[in-house]
């Protein structure tokens, strides 16, 4: 049976997968920033940071309207209580891009401290699982849900060599360097962060889908897999 | 059987004549707790309640096969007492059914019914009755007048404290809030959660929102089959069956 209520789930689900776009875009453009130390680009980063925040106080209502209206049950409740959770995630992958544009800002007009080597592989990941959590959100895809989850220890591996590499071989050795360092040292950071973010929606999106909790619960996504 | 089923259905089938109402069901009720059943018209909730205080008796043409148990005995077997089983297990219907008597009357009829003719006990019993099914205070200076002359919801609970001043050990609601508004079902409801510490409860109900707040258990029936039965939060979240899913989030058919 068609349900007029089918129409507006959808209509919530193209509003999440739109603000997923302007997230997966703001990140994208953050990594470029920084690839070409480009101080126009991480300024239009940090002013369209508000759009993101609008789209999740406008799915945030939407949400929570359906939720007293239609008092959802089952999938659909797991639908749009997921969907709140989701928004949380993708507005702070936002703030983290933010956050980026910033150190890219605070770079400018000294050289860069080494070739980036760690960084960029990074970013690529960030931006790997964050395609790959929205496309496992809108296909219901746990399978490729599970396998992002599994990716962040990789995303942890390489901040952790970022950030020995810096301190070990920079600040350690020469602390004038540390003015330098420290604004890499905060990317890598926000880069792994996003990836965290990116691993909370796909563990929400095995709870759409299958009502299997698997957050805190790594060893349950060895089953299946 | 476990010491905290207080009733089970074991293997039951039902028949009215040739059709067949419900289909190897096997359901443990759980002492003090609520168990709602939920399905679509049809599908044998009614009847399934009905049998576990034998009220299809005397239905003409109606067969059973399988077994209902109260506290471990066979309710449908010869030595079984269906007067003593109903008081054991009372029945609250859907539409309020006082008796054209007062309302004093109305809660004492069952212990006159079982001759107890005790003044005191009888007056403490109804107020201890009135008491619990939450009416006491609006009926305490007119208990004398005619009990017709009550709302709908206050005649529900006229029909609860009536039960209970029997003293049962399960309550069976047969859709109670049906025909009350929300004010007075947002009572009964409060009520049945109340009442659960000391009986155990069973209900049907069309409404799934009231599943969903009164009761620890639900089961779903469908064309006579028992479906699914798991906790509420279970079954209303993540239910196990699609086609329980399905009827719970309106897409059935």
């Amino acid at each position: 049976m068609e349900r007029h209520f089918d129409e507006e789930l959808a209509d919530l689900k193209k509003d999440l997968l739109d603000m997923g776009y302007l997230v997966e875009r703001a990140i994208g453009n953050s990594v470029e920033a920084l690839r070409t130390l480009n101080s126009q680009k991480a300024q239009k980063v940090i002013i369209e940071d508000k759009v993101i925040d609008e789209c999740e106080l406008h799915i945030d209502e939407r949400s929570l309207d359906l939720l007293a209206l239609r008092q959802p049950m089952a999938v659909d409740l797991r639908f749009i209580a997921m969907t709140m959770k989701i928004t949380t995630d993708l507005e702070r992958m936002a703030d983290l891009a933010v956050d980026i544009a910033q150190r890219v800002l605070e770079l400018q007009g000294a050289p860069l401290l080494k070739p980036l080597v760690d960084i960029p592989k990074l970013a690529v990941l960030a931006q790997d699982m964050v395609r790959g959590a929205l496309d496992a959100f809108v296909k219901g895809d746990v399978n490729l849900a599970k396998k992002l989850i599994l990716r962040d220890t990789e995303a942890d591996a390489l901040r952790n060599a970022v950030q020995s590499e810096l301190i070990n071989d920079y600040i350690v050795k020469d602390s004038s360097t540390t003015s330098r360092a420290v604004p890499l040292l905060l990317i890598a950071r926000h880069l792994e962060r996003i990836c965290d973010h990116a691993t909370n929606i796909a563990e929400d999106v095995i709870y759409m889908v299958e009502a299997k909790v698997v957050k805190h619960h790594p060893e349950k996504l060895k089953h299946n897999t | 059987m476990d010491e905290a089923i207080k009733m089970k259905a074991e293997n039951v089938n039902f028949f009215y004549g040739k059709t067949q109402a419900l289909k190897d069901v096997s359901l443990d009720i759980h002492a003090h707790s609520v168990t709602a059943i939920i399905g679509p018209s049809g599908c044998g909730k009614s009847t399934f309640i009905r049998l576990l205080n034998r009220m299809n008796d005397l239905i003409p043409h109606a067969q059973l096969i399988g077994r209902v148990y109260l506290d471990c005995q066979d309710v449908f077997s010869h030595a079984a007492d269906p007067v003593e089983l109903r008081r054991r297990v009372g029945m609250v219907f859907q539409k309020p059914n006082p008796f054209p008597k007062s309302i004093f009357e109305n809660i004492a009829y069952g212990l006159h019914v079982n001759n107890i003719k005790d003044k005191d006990f009888v007056e403490t019993r109804v107020i201890e009755s009135l008491k619990k099914a939450a009416l006491w205070e609006e009926v305490r200076h007119r208990l004398h007048e005619s009990a017709l002359k009550l709302s709908g919801g206050q005649q529900q609970r006229l029909c609860i404290a009536r039960c209970l001043a029997v003293s049962p050990e399960v309550i069976l609601f047969d859709e109670p809030c049906a025909s009350l508004d929300p004010i007075s079902t947002a009572k009964i409801e409060e009520l049945i959660l109340e009442l659960k510490k000391e009986y155990t409860i069973v209900i049907v109900t069309h409404n799934m929102q009231q599943a969903a707040r009164v009761a620890d258990y639900t089961a779903f029936f469908l064309l006579g089959e028992l479906i699914e039965f798991n906790k509420t939060q279970e079954l209303f979240t993540a239910p196990k069956d699609k086609r329980t899913e399905a009827y719970i989030t309106g897409r059935f058919g």
